[in-house]
């Protein structure tokens, strides 16, 4: 028998019922996923079972992790962050401004630091090899852009808004229009891949990677807000996205920065 | 809502992370990602091996990245990993003499992996090792581990991780397969699985 969204949205009632129940049982809110998530079937071979083994950075300031890699000016190209200049020509597709913060636990701003971004054109298809959605490429959009965040930790992108796609976790399964982030703090501790998405997109309920954040606040946080402030006349749509990252970090005393 | 007001500490909280997914590698893998170490360096090392899941299969999806200090124990904090050409858009690769301790690798389709590096220098209350963090498909958020190197035992046996994790230490240390290389495989799951760290 095929997999049906039936079948996923039952998984997926039942994995959310579970985390309402441990939370009213006293357990933390779970800000991340679940590394095992069966409604996401890719995840079933590929999480480990042991416990993670926890390092208190408390104890050692020295680790290599409290640090992060540098990144700086040589590793971006002018037109890094205007995914719709990439090409001699312009992109098919609905023009988006993308902006928001990069802020550590404590709200303040990381400086500096780098932002990758990729995602699908706005029939929904990458330009991956290994891409077997049959909706059209785009010869002017290749959906890959990166940017350094400023003084006061802010990002911002110009590029068009992505399609959703379909893919194979199920029949019928759909992703939500997104843009997928990978994000580097201060310490390689807060090292952070993500995916934005667009709001009141009607895929969000089936969709079992996003589901695979149980938590409906922390779930919110990857939906990027519409900022009629960020739109540019004539030009373009803007969405509002800050990142916040998780995990310990030197202090900035330390740092210097 | 994803504007975060920063006068209420409260709410100030975590973005979730999210799998890397299988359409990265146009994306994220750059030129010479995997030649950490400045070209011909004679304290250069290599370090290699497979990423596996629960069935012992090899991940074709899947990539790596490295992280270490300089063979004085000192953090590297010069940019230029992934140093892009304005000329062409392209990538430039690094300029083959500055270090700067990190790289990304993807697997290839065989799901093994490679890196020239520079021998770690020790830090704190640590032996050396290369800090790894590891993402794929499938996997909803990524994974920390370590790569120490085997030689000297007095040291290993000092490690606080080293010791905290008994009988599953051999996971985190690399085998020595002469002339300066190192094998590291990376179980995600099951029978020799990997140690994975949470840090706090
Ligand atoms: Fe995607």
């Amino acid at each position: 028998m095929p997999l049906t969204q039936v079948d996923i949205d039952l998984e997926i009632a039942a994995e959310h019922a579970a985390y309402e129940k441990r939370t009213a049982g006293g357990a933390p809110v779970e800000h991340h996923p679940r590394r095992g998530y069966a409604p996401y079937r890719s995840s079933a071979l590929r999480h480990p079972r042991q416990p993670l083994v926890a390092i208190d950075t408390g104890k050692d300031p020295e680790l290599v992790e409290l640090h992060s890699p540098a990144f700086g000016e040589r590793d971006i190209t002018e037109t890094d962050s205007d995914l719709t200049r990439q090409h001699t020509g312009e992109p098919i597709g609905e023009r988006i401004t993308v902006s928001g913060r990069l802020l550590d636990r404590a709200g303040r701003p990381i400086r500096g630091q780098l932002i990758e971004i990729w995602q699908a054109n706005s029939a929904g298809r990458y330009a991956h090899q290994r891409e077997q959605h049959d909706a059209p490429l785009d010869p002017h959009f290749t959906g890959v852009g990166r940017t350094l965040t400023d003084t006061e930790g802010r990002y911002h992108f110009t590029t068009i808004q992505p399609g959703p796609y379909p893919w194979r976790n199920h029949v019928n399964a759909w992703r939500p229009a997104h843009i997928h982030f990978s994000v580097f703090g201060t310490a390689f501790t807060q090292r952070l891949v993500t995916q934005m998405y667009f709001p009141n997109d009607p895929l969000f309920p089936y969709d079992p990677i996003l589901q695979s954040v149980t938590d409906d606040a922390a779930r919110q946080r990857l939906v990027a807000t519409y900022d009629h402030g960020l739109s540019v006349p004539e030009f373009s749509l803007g969405y509002h996205w800050d990142i916040v990252l998780d995990g310990p970090a030197a202090t900035w005393i330390e740092e210097g920065r | 809502m994803t504007k975060i007001d920063t006068s209420n500490p409260e709410s100030v909280l975590p973005t979730p992370s999210h799998t890397v997914g299988p359409f990265y590698g146009y994306a994220l893998p750059f030129r010479g990602g995997e030649e950490i170490a400045p070209l011909a360096h004679p304290g250069t090392i290599t370090v290699h091996g497979y990423v596996l899941d629960g069935e012992g299969r090899p991940l074709p999806d899947a990539f790596v990245e490295l992280w270490g200090p300089a063979p004085d124990g000192t953090v590297p904090q010069v940019d230029g990993s992934i140093r892009r050409d304005p000329a062409t858009g392209g990538y430039l690769g690094r300029n083959g003499v500055e270090f700067t301790g990190w790289g990304r690798i993807q697997t290839d389709a065989n799901g093994h992996w490679y890196a020239r590096t520079l021998r770690p220098g020790a830090r704190g209350h640590s032996a050396p090792y290369l800090s790894v963090c590891v993402f794929a498909r499938g996997l909803l958020m990524h994974l920390f581990t370590r790569i120490y190197l085997p030689g000297d035992e007095t040291v290993l046996a000092a490690d606080p991780l080293l010791t905290q994790v008994g009988a599953r230490r051999d996971t985190l240390i690399a085998g020595d397969e002469g002339n300066g290389t190192y094998r590291f495989d990376i179980r995600l799951q099951g029978e020799g699985e990997t140690v994975f760290l949470e840090f706090q």
